[in-house]
């Protein structure tokens, strides 16, 4: 996890963020207590947090992006009359009111046991949606490793919110 | 009405391929001014292609992931979105999201939209009225914004500087949070047009900061609804599959873009948005 020097974009924190003013975003809570070096070595953290967190959502991005790729070649394939050359099928009857689609675990894995398209359409949707509830969980993580508590705490409250908004809809 | 290309039948490989290339536009939009996608998706879907509009909300709930994460992970790691704010401000959203998806609804849609409409035009008025206003806030006497060392900086490549500023007005940011959050499961859109001036306006965060921010949340507020959508089945993977394709695509691109431009033009295209998400709000609340 070595970010790469050109592409990183940010100038190394301590080169403008000077003891006396701590005005960094995400500095740390109790951070006018600290010593110089203590506020680099938190500097230090914070970055990697960032780094931590965008890194994250990037690969949760790809990888969803992937396996919808997958799943709509594979339905491409599958369905010859669904492309333009043979025609005849209109998008309506994929996308209307009455369309039949996974929408549960059971449906989904029978879908995905028939190496459906449109199923793994889904799963790669369900990664899409999992990837922010991932992004709360590794920050809770990163504030703790930052020692911050008041934020662990809220971001905490964040995570069991989201995770009880999926247990509550019934998934 | 609906989309017919020389009489053809369009096949659902011309409905993939033309809605992604759709969906790169939204993205573009939607992580510049840090509403998401679902701004353009609905009235495309709905207006466009003719689809059910239950299924074009559940399209726009994914775009809005797929441009919250697609842009956030560029935002983040420039340090243009306040991860301490946005982290903070989510208490009061999933909060707003959660309840909402479960709140029988007293007030009829209609009120809500024709309300909501009000609210938003109020907030584009204010927006533009605002438009010249750059200077951050130098001191803030917020209790919790100091408690919670909510402050930040961030470095202007428009401006070539790194620009500090202070937080404040966090109760009514949080309250504004709420609404945003309950919006958003009630309606399925909006939840971005309300975070965007919580921040700018109530709590004096710089606006490039404050679309940054709002990308980096609207994502969880609406994965706390998507469990939902999913299970009633909103979630057409036909129409979803190109959505997040090319929302990803367009918020990449759309990610670069917002250090550049100055913040004043980042305000005049959210005004502009926003006037026609009120107008499309008051529209589906006042007219029979």
């Amino acid at each position: 996890m070595t970010p790469n020097p050109g592409q990183d974009g940010a100038p190394a924190p301590v080169a403008f963020d000077t003891p006396e003013e701590g005005v960094r975003a995400g500095s740390g809570h109790a951070r006018r207590n600290m010593t110089a070096a203590e506020l680099a070595l938190m500097d230090e953290k914070v970055r990697k947090v960032e780094v931590l967190i965008s890194m994250v959502l990037r690969v949760g991005v790809v990888i969803s992006a992937l396996v919808i790729l997958v799943g709509l070649v594979l339905m491409f394939a599958h369905h010859g009359s669904y492309l333009s050359v043979r025609g005849g099928v209109s998008y309506k009857v994929l996308t209307s009111g009455a369309t039949q689609f996974p929408h549960s675990f059971a449906t989904l894995r029978n879908s995905l046991a028939h190496a459906d398209g449109r199923g793994i359409v889904v799963l790669g949707v369900m990664v899409l949606i999992l990837t922010p509830v991932l992004r709360v969980a590794v920050g809770v993580l990163s504030f703790l490793y930052e020692r911050d508590i008041p934020m662990a705490s809220v971001t905490f409250y964040v995570l069991v919110v989201l995770i009880a908004s999926f247990f509550l809809a019934g998934v | 009405m609906y989309v017919h290309v020389y009489n053809r039948t369009v096949t659902p490989f011309d409905f993939v391929i033309s809605l992604a290339l759709v969906s790169v536009a939204a993205g573009v939009l939607g992580s510049l001014i840090g509403l998401g996608g679902g701004v353009v998706i609905v009235p495309v879907l709905t207006l466009l292609y003719g689809v059910d509009i239950r299924l074009a909300i559940g399209a726009s709930i994914v775009s809005v992931i797929a441009t919250s994460s697609g842009a956030a992970a560029a935002y983040v790691r420039e340090r243009m979105t306040n991860l301490r704010v946005g982290m903070f401000l989510e208490i009061a959203t999933v909060t707003g999201a959660l309840s909402g998806a479960y709140l029988t609804t007293l007030l009829p849609t209609r009120f809500l939209f024709a309300f909501f409409g009000l609210v938003l035009a109020y907030s584009s008025f204010t927006t533009f009225k605002r438009r010249h206003a750059a200077q951050p806030l130098a001191v803030s006497a917020d209790r919790i914004a100091n408690y919670f060392d909510l402050h930040g900086s961030y470095y202007d490549p428009a401006e070539e500087q790194e620009i500090p500023y202070k937080v404040t007005g966090t109760k009514l940011g949080l309250f504004l949070m709420y609404v945003a959050g309950l919006v958003s499961a009630l309606l399925g859109i909006g939840s971005g047009a309300l975070k965007v001036p919580a921040m700018d306006g109530a709590m004096r965060l710089p606006m490039k900061v404050s679309s940054a921010t709002s990308n980096f949340m609207i994502g969880v507020t609406a994965a706390a609804s998507a469990g939902v959508y999913f299970v009633r089945g909103q979630i057409d993977p036909v129409i979803a599959a190109p959505v997040a394709i090319g929302v990803l695509v367009g918020a990449t691109v759309g990610a670069r873009v917002l250090g550049r431009v100055a913040s004043k033009t980042v305000r005049l295209v959210f005004v502009v948005v926003l006037v026609i998400i009120s107008l499309e709000m008051l529209q589906k609340g006042l007219v029979p």
